[in-house]
């Protein structure tokens, strides 16, 4: 927990813990994290860490994350671990897991693909978990594998 | 697993027992066993592009079973869908009739569609992603001639890159225990990540160039269109497309028992005297896409599941 010291302790909010060294800005990114934001945002990186070598936390306070923001973040770094804490307790602590479909979040990149139109529909994909994550489209069935960052609406 | 209203979105959703029963049931209408009474049955073509093929195939299908036929075709679609949504445009038709064919330039499109009507959906083309009708008719057109899949030689040459019937048809023959070999100019080999999948599954998948050197081993040669418009330049073009043009010559090394098979129209990848040779299968392949399509409607439709007293 000393490692924890370098950013003050949060009061409520969320700890976005154990991301591979260099993925915190992709994390905040992903979660529409701007100069817009009003809560307090702490981003450290390169912290040591037995487990990792060198890790990436992110901190948001008074904020916590639902879980389409969490499924988002389990897609870019499976091995994040999440803990909300109220009142300085942590009192959720949970390692991320692939969902087996994400919906909306995710643009198809197929400029041809039913959902890059004006119906009534949401994008889904399906999570391929090999030996890197692949998404594949359960309309057009593009695949999608390697940055998926860019793929990720706006929110 | 039944079949009755199920959408034939894309081959991928059929079992490779669902795939054997179309197949059983395609004989049997091939043998002149039509147990199916379409009567009083509307089927809706919907076709939010032209392809007057797979259209009438579709609609002779109909008719054979003694079913009813209404068509939209790409002028009166698009127009009764101005500014309307195609998952409106489907649940309006689905009041009208009790399977819908649907061909539509958007990749998805029918998959779509099936998720917003409760009758069955038929794909009859979606951009470049999936022709399951397409590809059961090249199954069956193989399965027929040949007996069964499993044990065969089969070569596919041509545009593995970008054609859509290629894509369609690799997927459900690696399931099978095959040698498939995927012939084609290298700027227009199959793309890895398809490569990567096929992989997986039983068949035996075997990249080459050139189709001369295994010319005398195959049971099936499956030719597809090489497109001029994929290159940079014509001069390239002709070099390819003139080695991958098959003839009399070559087909002298093949097995008499090799069949030759196309989706069509060919331009001028087979040549007009191979026409006459008993290999050539493509107009058989054709013919069997309204068999095809009366089996399914029979699957899908019917209420004896493919099942003869
Ligand atoms: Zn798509």
């Amino acid at each position: 927990m000393e490692k924890e010291l370098r950013v003050r302790p949060i009061k409520n909010g969320t700890v976005i813990d154990h991301l591979t060294a260099g993925l915190a800005l992709k994390v905040v990114k992903i979660l529409g994290i701007d100069e817009t934001i009003k809560e307090v945002v702490s981003i450290v990186m390169n912290v040591s860490s037995e487990s990792m070598g060198k890790k990436d936390i992110v901190k948001v306070e008074n904020r916590e994350l639902n879980s389409d923001e969490v499924d988002k973040i389990s897609l870019i770094a499976p091995k994040a671990t999440i803990n909300i804490i109220r009142d300085h307790e942590i009192v959720e602590k949970h390692r991320v897991s692939l969902p087996d479909t994400v919906e909306e979040f995710i643009e198809c990149p197929n400029s041809k693909c039913i959902t890059n139109t004006n119906e009534p529909i949401k994008s889904k994909f399906k999570v391929i978990n090999e030996k890197e994550v692949k998404l594949k489209c359960e309309y057009c069935q593009r695949t999608i594998k390697g940055e998926i960052t860019g793929y990720i609406k706006k929110p | 697993m039944k079949l009755k209203d199920k959408d034939i979105v894309s081959v991928e959703d059929l079992s490779k027992g669902d795939i054997s029963k179309i197949l059983e049931t395609t004989k049997k209408i091939d043998e002149g066993d039509l147990k199916a009474d379409m009567s009083g049955k509307v089927l809706a073509n919907v076709f939010f592009e032209p392809s007057t093929r797979t259209r009438l195939s579709f609609e002779t299908a109909m008719k054979r079973l003694g079913g009813d036929v209404i068509s939209l075709n790409s002028t009166q679609a698009s127009s009764i869908s101005k500014g309307e949504s195609l998952a409106d445009t489907v649940r309006v038709l689905e009041g009208y009739s009790d399977v819908i064919v649907l061909r539509h330039p958007k990749e998805g499109a029918p998959k779509m569609a099936s998720q917003f009507v409760e009758k069955p959906v038929i794909n009859a083309g979606d951009g470049s992603n999936e022709h399951p009708t397409q590809t059961l008719t090249d199954l069956y057109t193989i399965w027929s001639e040949k007996g069964s899949i499993d044990g065969l030689k089969i070569a596919i040459l041509g545009d593995l890159k970008y054609g859509r019937t290629v894509h369609s048809l690799v997927q459900p023959l690696v399931e099978y225990d095959i040698q498939l070999y995927l012939v084609s100019p290298s700027q227009l080999s199959i793309r890895r990540s398809i490569l990567e999948d096929l992989g997986k599954k039983s068949g035996e998948v075997i990249q080459k160039a050139s189709i001369e050197e295994i010319i005398d081993k195959l049971d099936v040669l499956y030719v597809t269109r090489i497109q001029e418009e994929r290159f940079a330049d014509k001069e390239e073009y002709e070099k390819v497309s003139g080695s991958y043009e098959i003839n009399k010559e070559l087909l002298d090394q093949a097995d008499d028992d090799l069949i030759v098979m196309h989706p069509l129209p060919r331009i001028d990848e087979i040549s007009p005297e191979v026409d006459g040779l008993k290999q050539s299968k493509y107009f058989d392949q054709s013919k069997n896409g309204v068999k095809i399509r009366m089996a399914l409607l029979e699957l899908i439709l019917g209420d004896n599941d493919g099942k003869r007293t």
